[in-house]
């Protein structure tokens, strides 16, 4: 049998840091940074007899996302404590959500080589992070820094209805979007602000019964995901097709050598004791509360979509690309407050920018400059003060420091020539270099204008006015 | 009379008429404590001379407790002092906060005399399950005081402090306040704030007052009570004057006597010294009758499964790693978990730890855990429904006197019966305050506890001051000291 | 309720508890005793009770999400064993 045989089967648990200010259960700062346990307290240190009390605004966050992803919401919620030792997490139990979290049985719709599908939602609920391991310097022991426990995470799990790598992408993409969208997370993921748990199977098509699965735990690049996941589903039907059973296993994905190993210790199946948190009182979301938070949410990236088609003529392709990112979708709009001019910016946008922020790895949410000195760049070209072509130079600029550009081209002598004798000098002169050139355009070759025009444009390092030095060349030779 | 002998209520009288000083009343107990605490062995660590510092700086009295010497039991965070749980886990424990029982009690001035005696972590009916010392009952050397707040009772009936605050899980301050012959409430759950009371079993856990009458424990609840925000199962409710309930009148009171609590496994003696007291309400004016309150059987069970789960839990965070004991025996990080924690921990604790991860674990939660919260439910509804009828419920607090030590240090589940009578009101949730009511043949004291209804404080200190300023225990018994 | 050796041992590892050999018969005794005391929950028909969650019926007791920082951070570090720039030093986690 080929790997056509088999179908992949992918569920994911994705854990987003939400962006409160304070943690989940006490008032530390969630801040990123800062030296190790300073943004601590008696309670996320979980020194004896201190208590949680839950910020609010996690409940409202984790509600607020479940709404953007079609999730029924809990009328009565509570939290758990899910107990295992281990030195990052300083009570022993982590305070999560088990039979009762807050939003269920959502979707979220992808879309893969133009066909949409639902991705089901199983649940979304509220716990706490827990702190970090580094090692010292000397290679004898590790340090605890609790300065991330009790960061508040919301916790996705998907159904298992995601078939490819592809899918998987299209879908941690549009999760991503969904919740910078409704901003409750920066989705920061040099930050470790969004990491996802993998479970993958492979079954014979057409079988109707899941084959064994495994996890990979805590990857936080969605390239590697992908990688990870087309690696172990190859592996697995390997396994299979060398007639061996898949075991279930947790596994370690390993970037630099691209395989997975397994982390199977000796150690007894977990058992969590998961049991009602007795600290903490029980949740309860009125029909009240969650229509207050509906109204809190914002225009989805869909019906942006749709709206960029209709009230600014832009093409489906354009309007798709632009929204699927909350901040250049953005920038798009406040730029174009500017400078009015739609399709600019999209083109600027789509190729420049993204261009730009592809070849360096950087997120659009790190993009320097404001959208206000984006439009300015486009008004500047509206008004003829600077070529599309030295637009593209002054762009590169600003990402390099974000100044006004109209400050940029001073700096720099960019300002375009417009002046008609000014550019009329420079015909003359490079016709009079060119003779040949001359003769080719009498006799119908009209690729020779576009020469004449490109060497006056070398003349001037790019300032001349495109359009002048045209109509001058032409009046020029049909003298 | 000496000093220490004063109840504070008396202390404040004297002291508004200038009678007597702060600096007199501290060194009345610092005396004291010289002279008794040998044997009885009441402190875990003593801030008496601390204290003598604080109070000699004191010009003038700008708010009414202040100067007032109290204990505090070993498990309530005082910051910058010893936090020990009377545990060698904790033996070095520097609290680096203050509970919130202790920022009010700062507040008003007031200043510890010292950490008192308990049972390690509050699990256990004697003190006897202490990691450094057996503390001794007041009224015979040879027998407990009672747990697990055995070193605060012990310490107001030897007047070596004048009122302590204990905690209740089970009884563990009703208990040892009935085998030392003063007086202990248990408020509702939630009525005072647990920040800071390193757990035992977070939904039974309450903090309340030990006393040496029943005026004083309405002014030291006055004190503690009160919605606090650093924890969530506080209650927020309406603050109080509970020294208003202090009025002498029972008549018309309905008083109800639950009959599982007079049969099998209370002692006779117990049980005929709080039908007298009982008498004596009716006497007083109140309307008494029997009445049936089957769950109380199925309290104990319910009780141990729920505090035990719950401390198995509580209990994780002591790892050897942020504070707390840690073993000198390790090569790898398990070494640390498992060895510190088997080397820090009692025997006592480390059973309940077992019977609680056990109730806990895949395959058992819900033949023991789930089923024990749904009995948990029907304890609280028959409390409720009983409450409809009477505004009192009066039971013995204890089914033994204080009996001797060693006694039954080799039966855990026999120690476990000691909790039969408390146990019931901590599952439901209620207040109840337990007084002297009498003495066995052999001079011990008996304890009987008037149970309340949520948050009805005052009804039960009315009923509690009512019979004691009608029988004038405290003059008639006092401790002897005696082996 | 009888109580096997691998049980007893299984629960004290989910503890991070060692019971050595010659304890296991006394943990396991003492356990079944109070596992049998406790069957008698057992005979109380729960039908269509629900379980207590808590002890009072508070509801959605939160908290501003506003910061206030801790302002003795020395006094939490200054009970481990060992720590090593201010964080807490164990042996190393593979």
């Amino acid at each position: 049998m080929s790997n056509q045989d088999y179908e992949i089967v992918i569920g994911l648990e994705v854990h987003s840091e939400l962006s409160t200010k304070t943690k989940i259960f006490c008032s530390c700062p969630t801040e990123f940074g800062g030296k190790e346990n300073t943004h601590c307290c008696p309670v996320c240190m979980a020194m004896p007899g201190a208590l949680p009390v839950l910020n609010e605004k996690v409940v409202e966050y984790a509600i607020k996302a479940g709404l953007a992803t079609n999730c029924e919401i809990a009328s009565i919620s509570k939290n758990d404590r899910k107990n295992y030792f281990y030195p990052d997490l300083p009570k022993s139990y982590q305070i999560s959500q088990f039979d009762m979290p807050l939003c269920e049985k959502g979707y979220i719709e992808i879309e893969v080589d133009g066909e949409k599908k639902k991705i089901g939602l199983t649940r979304i609920h509220i716990e706490e992070d827990a702190g970090k391991l580094n090692h010292d310097d000397y290679g004898r022991g590790s340090l605890v820094d609790l300065n991330r426990a009790g960061v508040p995470l919301i916790e996705i799990v998907s159904e298992p209805d995601l078939r490819s790598s592809k899918e998987v992408d299209a879908y941690l993409k549009k999760l991503k979007s969904i919740l910078e969208y409704i901003e409750v997370s920066d989705c920061k993921m040099e930050e470790g602000s969004l990491r996802a748990d993998v479970n993958v199977s492979v079954r014979r098509k057409g079988s109707k019964e899941f084959g064994t699965r495994t996890e990979m735990k805590n990857m936080s690049s969605f390239r590697s995901i992908v990688r990870a996941i087309d690696y172990e589903a190859q592996r697995q039907i390997d396994v299979l097709e060398d007639g061996g059973e898949v075991t279930q296993d947790t596994l370690r994905w390993d970037d630099v050598s691209g395989k997975t190993f397994s982390m199977r210790s000796k150690e007894d199946a977990k058992d969590y004791r998961y049991f009602p948190e007795p600290d903490l009182a029980i949740i309860k979301i009125s029909e009240e509360m969650k229509e207050n938070i509906r109204k809190t949410l914002p225009e989805m990236p869909e019906v942006r979509r749709e709206r960029y088609v209709k009230e600014f003529n832009l093409p489906e392709y354009d309007s798709k690309v632009l929204t699927a990112e909350k901040a250049l979708s953005d920038m798009f709009e406040k730029a174009n407050s500017i400078c009015n001019n739609p399709k600019a910016v999209s083109n600027i946008i789509m190729t420049d920018i993204i261009g730009y922020l592809n070849s360096e790895e950087m997120e659009a949410k790190e993009i320097p400059f404001s959208p206000e000195q984006l439009g300015n760049l486009i008004l500047l070209i509206d008004k003829g003060t600077i070529s599309s072509s030295i637009a593209k130079k002054v762009l590169q600029e600003m990402f390099k420091e974000p100044k006004e550009p109209q400050k940029i081209i001073e700096e720099k002598g960019w300002v375009q020539i417009s002046d008609e004798g000014a550019i009329k000098e420079v015909v003359i002169k490079i016709l009079e270099a060119n003779p040949q050139s001359i003769a080719d355009f009498k006799v119908g070759k009209d690729k020779a204008l576009g020469f004449l025009v490109g060497q006056a444009m070398k003349e001037t390092r790019g300032k001349a006015n495109p359009q002048m030095l045209n109509k001058l060349f032409l009046e020029e030779l049909k003298k | 009379m000496e000093l220490y002998e004063l109840t504070v209520h008396e202390l404040l009288e004297k002291l508004d008429n200038k009678e007597i000083t702060l600096e007199e009343i501290t060194k009345s107990y610092i005396d004291r404590i010289n002279d008794k605490e040998k044997d009885v062995q009441a402190f875990v660590t003593l801030t008496d001379k601390e204290a003598l510092g604080k109070v000699q700086t004191i010009k003038e009295r700008k708010t009414k407790f202040e100067g007032i010497p109290i204990g505090i039991k070993d498990n309530m965070c005082i910051k910058g002092t010893k936090t020990t749980c009377s545990s060698k886990m904790l033996e070095n424990f520097i609290a680096p906060y203050n509970a919130t029982v202790i920022e009010k009690l700062n507040e008003e001035g007031l200043v510890s005399l010292g950490k008192l005696n308990m049972d390690e972590f509050a699990m256990g009916t004697t003190t006897e399950h202490s990691a450094f010392k057996k503390t001794c009952n007041p009224w015979n050397l040879n027998k407990v005081p009672g747990g697990s707040s055995g070193g605060a009772a012990s310490a107001v009936a030897a007047n070596m402090v004048p009122w302590a605050l204990g905690s209740d899980t089970g009884g563990s301050i009703r208990q040892p306040a009935s085998l030392c012959g003063v007086v202990g409430l248990k408020p509702t759950y939630g009525l005072v704030s647990r920040y800071g009371l390193i757990a035992y079993a977070s939904s039974l856990d309450q903090i309340g007052p030990i006393t040496k009458d029943v005026e004083d424990s309405a002014i030291l609840l006055n004190l503690i009570a009160g919605h606090d925000e650093k924890d969530s199962t506080s209650a927020n409710v309406d603050k109080k004057d509970y020294t208003k309930a202090l009025v002498r009148d029972v008549k018309g009171l309905k008083i109800g006597v639950p009959k599982e609590y007079f049969g099998e496994g209370i002692n006779e003696e117990v049980s005929i010294s709080v039908k007298n007291a009982i008498k004596k309400y009716e006497e007083m004016g109140a309307i008494v009758e029997e009445f049936s309150l089957p769950i109380a059987d199925y309290a104990l069970a319910t009780y141990y499964i729920i505090a035990c789960a719950e401390a198995s839990s509580n209990l994780g965070r002591f790892d050897g790693i942020r504070y707390g004991y840690r073993t000198k025996n390790f090569e790898s990080l398990k070494d640390i978990y498992v060895n510190s924690r088997t080397e820090g921990f009692g025997d006592e604790v480390k059973r309940r730890i077992i019977l609680g991860t056990y109730v806990l674990s895949s395959g058992y939660y819900d033949a023991y855990y789930k089923k024990a919260q749904k009995v948990r439910t029907l304890i609280k509804d028959q409390f409720n429904s009983a409450f409809e009828k009477y505004d009192v419920i009066i039971a013995p607090t204890a089914p033994n006197v204080a009996f001797n030590i060693g006694e039954k240090s080799n039966n855990p589940l026999e120690l476990y019966m000691e909790d039969l009578c408390t146990v019931p009101i901590n599952v439901a949730g209620v207040p109840s305050i337990s007084i002297p009511c009498g003495v066995n043949s052999e001079g011990m004291p008996i304890g009987m506890q008037l149970i309340g209804k949520q948050f009805d404080e005052e009804t039960i200190i009315r009923a509690a001051y009512t019979y004691e300023q009608e029988t004038k225990f405290m003059e008639n018994y006092r401790p002897t000291f005696k082996n | 309720m009888a109580v096997s050796k691998e049980e007893i041992l299984h629960i004290a590892k989910l503890a991070d508890l060692k019971i050595e050999e010659n304890e296991i018969d006394e943990y396991a005794k003492n356990l079944e005793d109070i596992l049998n005391f406790a069957q008698i929950i057992n005979s109380v028909d729960t039908e269509n009770v629900k379980e207590s969650i808590g002890t009072l019926n508070n509801v959605n007791v939160f908290r501003k999400d506003e910061v206030k920082e801790f302002e003795d951070k020395e006094a939490l570090l200054q009970n481990a064993t060992e720590q090593e720039d201010g964080m807490f030093r164990i042996p190393k986690v593979i």
